[in-house]
């Protein structure tokens, strides 16, 4: 089995990159299985075919712009999921839609795929999360987790 | 007055730019290119520590990470005039390399080809026929009836879904597709088969620096791989070895697939090699240091005139005060609180001052770069000039291989002049593909040899001198000549500029008001049909646009909302 945990984002536009900093704090809080494969994508494009080809679960974490109060983590599964990539609410799903539409092409694409969201509160120029944000931090995490255990992994965290 | 036609967003691009034509008679008779993104990250670094730059500046950009990462080493490095041990640059040359070649593989078959090529028009094709014509073109070992038959059959049942997926947005069954159906069914094959291919190159810069798509191996003074042929954690032979494998599978398919499709290609329309051709002052750097210092090079760069390889003046060396002292940005025409003139990197500015689309005042957030007061064309076809004019015999080797074909398919001569055209730039790129892959090969050895004469050396300490010191570095990257510029003061970052390729090429009017090489290019191009404008599209993709690193988000706030739910 192959499960992709892949964050996405900009880290240069504060909480744009929310998405790589929860890949990293997952990493580094939790004792994951091999299956598990942690991805931090930035706002690569094709480079990543070959790491999500053939994965049995993607799970995307992401800044996701859907109207909701900032800091708000959602989730967007099943039949949702196309209709996300289609309304590009972030800007570099171009990059992550294409590579996914191509794994349709060639065969290879995921058998699901979930989709955690964070909504922004800034997108400006800098390296830090928004205190907004950062706060969500702990919770949005957890979340990462139990998403895994309910694909029937066991995730423990650090001592 | 003629019809004004606006593109918004250029699709099959990397960021967002938006293209605007008046359109005469049939013909463009005036361009505006027009970068939508907002480009801060200079800011970011002020402060900070030199020795991270490189770390921060490649997450710039989604798909130009390493180039980054290279140019910025490259810079602090020069301020400090700092020597790179053997091993890191030759090390540094596989990644480039390697990454250069992905990047030429995927613009070509995954983002420009779809302008040439049809892809429901490839169903039509009858594998036997495409067999043959393809047998007589090349001995790539995929060419079967076989595998086009299979092709067919794939495509056949991706589309019969009714969801064209990846090829949602082509101009199919436009008048300017001139292709017969056996020729798209090739180029659809090769399409996908690019696809496997392209991870090759992936994995050589996946392995030597140790990540991707954000290398994690480069330092301030060399590479952070420990060389030891016998450990597992570090470089070994066994990874090595696996590396000349990619290299081979690679080799085999830009020289026998890539660089005979976009002759192919050429042929069947070589009326575009008439047009596209704008501004024809070229501007590339020697890149692939073979010595520690940086002045002697695997391949050559420097300046060509009027489309004149007769007028090369090469860069010598990392430092050269002829590069240094040659490039400056203006604002007049860009998004940005100016009324200095042009400047020179050292003292750029980058305070945004958003106005409004104005066709004669500011109008992009990208800056326009000069060359001794003069707009230049970078790119693969820059690298083919200054090859041309030194007589690289590399280039030379791949330029007339191409030049041949295509004048046997097309039953003419081809003349050099023929590369200044939209058609040129991709033989351009393909012919600089087959360079890369062989010097790309050439780095692996001399690694290997240097590695064998017991040579482990990876990196030298740098250190930093109380006071200000400033320094530059360029790379020839796959869109052309990038430049990262840094001013030090005390061991922290007070000023840094990244010149990027889209800029020189994507450049609005100047302070002169001279028109970039995108608007240049645009001027004459036939336009059939004004609602899908394809031949315009044809000529921006050939530069292979990169807006993400000339720039910054633009928010939508009208954005359809989707159903989620909250946790």
């Amino acid at each position: 089995m192959k499960i992709v945990v892949l964050g996405v984002g900009n880290i240069l536009l504060s909480d744009e990159g929310v998405g790589v900093r929860a890949v990293e704090r997952l990493r580094d809080d939790y004792i994951l299985p091999p299956e598990v494969e942690i991805i931090d994508g930035g706002t690569s494009g094709m480079e990543m075919l070959e790491d999500l080809a053939h994965a049995d679960h993607l799970l995307i974490v992401d800044a996701v712009r859907s109207g909701q109060q900032p800091g708000t983590i959602v989730k967007i599964a099943g039949e949702d999921v196309p209709v996300f990539f289609k309304t590009k609410l972030s800007p570099h799903q171009i990059g992550l839609s294409d590579v996914l539409a191509t794994l349709v092409l060639t065969g290879e694409h995921p058998g699901s795929t979930t989709v955690i969201g964070v909504e922004p509160e800034s997108l400006e120029t800098a390296m830090a999360l928004t205190p907004t944000v950062a706060a969500q931090m702990p919770k949005l995490v957890g979340i990462l987790a139990e998403e895994l255990r309910a694909l029937g992994l066991t995730v423990a965290g650090k001592a | 007055m003629g019809t004004r036609i606006t593109i918004d967003p250029i699709t099959r691009i990397e960021g967002h730019l938006r293209i605007d034509c008046e359109v005469n008679g049939g013909k463009v008779t005036k361009s505006w290119a027009s970068g939508q993104m907002w480009r801060g990250v200079e800011q970011i670094l002020i402060g900070r520590d030199p020795r991270d730059a490189w770390a921060i500046t490649q997450r710039i950009c989604g798909v130009c990470t390493t180039v980054h990462a290279m140019a910025s080493v490259r810079a602090v490095e020069n301020a400090l005039n700092l020597e790179v041990p053997l091993n890191a640059q030759y090390i540094r040359n596989m990644i480039m390399t390697a990454h250069a070649i992905h990047d030429h593989i995927v613009h070509f078959y995954h983002l420009s080809a779809l302008d040439w090529v049809d892809v429901t028009s490839a169903l039509k094709g009858d594998p036997a026929k495409t067999a043959q014509l393809a047998e007589g073109l090349s001995s790539w070992n995929r060419n079967s009836k076989h595998e086009f038959a299979a092709v067919k059959e794939r495509l056949a049942g991706f589309v019969g879904t009714g969801q064209l997926g990846i090829f949602t947005n082509g101009y199919w069954g436009h008048p300017a597709m001139k292709l017969s159906p056996e020729v798209n069914l090739l180029a659809v094959s090769h399409y996908l088969q690019a696809l496997e291919i392209q991870r090759y190159a992936n994995k050589i810069v996946t392995i030597l620096g140790s990540k991707s798509p954000h290398i994690q191996n480069v330092a301030v003074g060399g590479v952070s791989n420990p060389i030891s042929l016998d450990s597992q954690s570090v470089l070994t032979i066994e990874r090595l070895m696996a590396i000349r494998t990619l290299i081979d599978q690679l080799a085999d398919f830009i020289k026998n697939v890539y660089v005979v499709d976009v002759s192919a290609i050429g042929a069947f329309y070589a009326d575009w090699t008439a047009i596209g051709g704008g501004v024809t002052d070229y501007l590339s750097v020697p890149d692939m240091p073979l010595d520690t210092k940086g002045t002697v090079f695997d391949t050559p760069g420097g300046y060509v005139t009027g489309g004149d390889p007769a007028t090369f003046k090469p860069i010598k060396a990392f430092g050269d005060p002829y590069f240094r002292d040659g490039v400056e940005e203006s604002v007049k025409h860009s998004w940005y609180k100016g009324g200095k003139g042009a400047l020179h990197p050292y003292k750029g500015e980058t305070n945004p001052d958003y106005t409004d689309f104005q066709d004669n005042g500011k109008y992009s957030w990208v800056k326009s770069p000069t060359f001794y007061s003069k707009p230049a064309q970078v790119g693969p076809l820059a690298r083919v000039m200054a090859g041309v004019a030194t007589k690289h015999q590399p280039t030379m080797t791949y330029l007339n291989k191409v030049i041949d074909t295509v004048g046997a398919l097309a039953h003419t001569k081809i003349p050099l002049s023929a590369l200044h055209s939209t058609i040129g730039r991709h033989a351009a790129r393909a012919v600089m593909c087959a360079v890369d892959v062989d010097s790309l090969s050439r780095q692996w050895d001399l690694l290997m040899a240097n590695i064998a004469k017991g040579d482990t050396k990876t990196f030298n300490k740098p250190t930093f001198p109380k006071g200000e010191i400033s320094g530059f570095g360029f790379h020839e990257a796959p869109r052309g000549v990038l430049s990262h510029w840094v001013v030090i003061d005390n061991g922290k970052i007070k000023n840094y500029q990244a010149v990027v390729p889209t800029t020189w090429n994507a450049a609005p009017r100047n302070e002169h008001d001279a028109i970039g090489p995108y608007e240049a290019s645009l001027l004459g191009t036939p336009v059939a049909d004004p609602e899908r404008p394809l031949e315009v599209l044809r000529t921006v993709h050939s530069f292979d646009p990169c807006l993400a690193c000339a720039v910054h988000i633009v928010d939508s706030e009208h954005q359809e909302i989707v159903k989620v739910k909250v946790l």
